[in-house]
């Protein structure tokens, strides 16, 4: 043992510690710190006794408490259900024409339909619903399958040309590349063409008139105005899912156009379904 | 400058002291323990440093890491997880490579603005046939462990060529040259044996048909039925609607069956977590 110094200026014991004569002093560690430390000792024993913490032979000690992570998040979700469950149980037992009479119900559905197609519906139709090319505008009254609430709900719950709902809404148009001739093709598309745009070549859409009597009038009806138990889009209105000009036609006459929705009632919740097809409905083109 | 009476050596200055002035002072530790004295012997052979340091992260390393592999509630057995197909784990590749991750996470955390979001929250057992799993909390973008059947195939098309035509609002880059890039399954046995060889059960019949499950499964025309019997559930589709084989066609394929293994209409959550 060497004789213990101290630093003569301050008073203070030192360290032993020289470094080319400067000497380290041995102050003792703040009473505020050292109690901090002690403190955060005494509060780890207490927390791994109140939560989930030693790893045991076969598991984790539970923790007095009893917390759960997967408990909490159902029971949170339980509790804000819970919140407007007289709500949600008219919702979901509503004859759902007569929503609209009961306006505190209709609102609530709508507003609850609102936030679930901003967060499922929106990628595809857009998050005021009006659509992109390929994806309907619902915003409008030209529907493909049906604009009143009970095909919403149905084209909602099952989607549409989708592999994994057999229930799914499903039709198939030929890709006339393949059945007409290229010279027919140019006909019909100047036939369709002729139906909403007033700058056409008369003589070729009197020609198209004959093919598409033959080839598209049995799903697009004989005056082009669709068909909705098959999904056929009306020609004559001039609203257009992929494209009215010329180019577009041609390119869905030839190769066809094969649409597809996924079904949402795997995912969905029976309330959330019934909202979203009000608030769809309620955007202007319901029926 | 020695003229200047302010200058002096530092031999007469009284506030500066030298070493000769201590010479009773050791340069180290004072010898007041044993214990100390023994650490020494350890600090001053870098052999013995090593040693004694890798027994210490070990006996650390099996008192932490360890229980993980043996505790019950730490392995939960979910049924349907399969290990993906050929097509998909390309796919999976690809999503590697042009660093999806940076932006999209894959883990839905058990907090009730994820769950109502996206979905059921992920289990561990989902991912554990990824090398390397896609966890994170860091999200650019939305998270993608659901996103399985959540969109068509086209829609996909459309949004990884221009994400903006079907998402104006979105600030995600363009992967059109996906559509461009022609694959063949030239590395695909090699790619399951290597994921065989760290813990994924890939059979010997999946590895010998794995070039044509890779082809199968973007071709509805074509004989499946074996395929979807060694990989159930899986997609299958002309992802990209072209007639050739591409990185669209693989990664589409994989992000379609993205947390679609797990049926949880019929799954109980043990309450324990």
């Amino acid at each position: 043992m060497t004789k213990r110094k101290t630093d003569e200026v301050t008073g203070v014991e030192t360290t032993g510690h020289n470094w080319d004569g400067i000497e380290e002093l041995n102050n003792p560690l703040p009473r505020w710190w050292l109690w901090t430390l002690y403190l955060t000792i005494i509060w780890a024993i207490g927390y791994t006794i109140a939560y989930p913490a030693w790893p045991m032979i076969s598991g984790a000690t539970k923790g007095v408490l009893g917390w759960s992570t997967r408990a909490n998040v159902a029971a949170e979700i339980a509790a804000h259900e819970g919140s407007n469950a007289a709500l949600v149980a008219q919702l979901v037992s509503a004859d759902m024409p007569t929503l609209p009479q009961d306006p505190d119900l209709n609102r609530y559905a709508i507003a609850r339909g609102g936030a679930v197609f901003r967060s499922n519906c929106s990628q595809c139709h857009g998050s005021g619903a009006a659509g992109a090319k390929g994806y309907p505008n619902l915003l409008d009254d030209d529907w493909l399958w049906g604009g009143d609430i009970a095909q919403i709900m149905y084209t909602v719950r099952h989607g549409i040309r989708n592999t994994i709902d057999a229930d799914a809404l499903y039709s198939a148009m030929p890709a006339f590349g393949d059945i007409l001739e290229p010279a027919e093709i140019d006909a019909v598309v100047e036939h369709v063409v002729s139906l909403s745009n007033p700058e056409f070549d008369a003589a070729l859409a009197e020609a198209g008139a004959v093919v598409f009597a033959d080839n598209c009038s049995v799903c697009h009806g004989e005056a082009a105005l669709g068909d909705r138990t098959m999904g056929a889009p009306n020609l004559a209105d001039a609203i257009w899912l992929y494209g009215g000009d010329r180019e577009t036609l041609r390119y869905t006459v030839e190769f066809s156009r094969f649409g597809v929705m996924p079904p949402w009632g795997p995912r969905l919740k029976e309330a959330d379904i019934r909202a979203v097809s009000a608030y769809v409905h309620s955007l202007g083109g319901g029926e | 400058m020695a003229d200047n009476e302010k200058v002096m050596g530092s031999e007469k200055d009284p506030n500066v002291s030298t070493l000769s002035d201590l010479p009773e002072i050791p340069n180290e530790l004072p010898h007041q323990t044993a214990l100390i004295n023994r650490h020494a012997i350890l600090e001053k052979s870098p052999t013995l440093l090593l040693v004694f340091s890798l027994l210490v992260v070990t006996v650390g390393g099996i008192v932490e890491i360890a229980p993980l592999f043996w505790l019950e509630n730490t392995i939960e057995e979910v049924e349907g997880v399969r290990p993906y197909s050929p097509l998909e784990l390309t796919g999976r590749d690809i999503y590697v490579r042009e660093g999806c991750y940076v932006c999209h996470s894959q883990m839905i955390r058990p907090m009730r603005d994820e769950v109502e979001r996206y979905g059921h929250y992920s289990l561990a057992a989902e991912s554990m046939y990824d090398h390397p799993f896609q966890w994170g909390s860091k999200r650019t973008g939305p998270d993608l462990a659901r996103v399985g059947g959540r969109y068509s195939d086209t829609w996909h098309v459309d949004h990884l060529s221009d994400p903006q035509s079907v998402v104006p609002e979105s600030i995600m880059p363009k992967y059109a040259f996906l559509s461009d890039t022609n694959i063949a399954p030239t590395h695909i046995e090699a790619l399951l044996k290597t994921h065989r060889f760290v813990g994924v059960p890939y059979d010997d019949e999946m590895i010998a048909n794995a070039a044509s499950d890779f082809r199968v499964q973007a071709d509805p025309d074509a004989d499946y039925d074996d395929m979807l019997a060694r990989y159930p559930g899986a997609a299958i589709s002309n992802f990209d609607g072209q007639p050739q084989l591409t990185e669209m066609d693989a990664l589409i394929a994989y992000l379609q069956v993205l947390g679609t293994m797990v049926d949880f209409s019929t799954f109980t959550p043990a309450a324990s977590r």
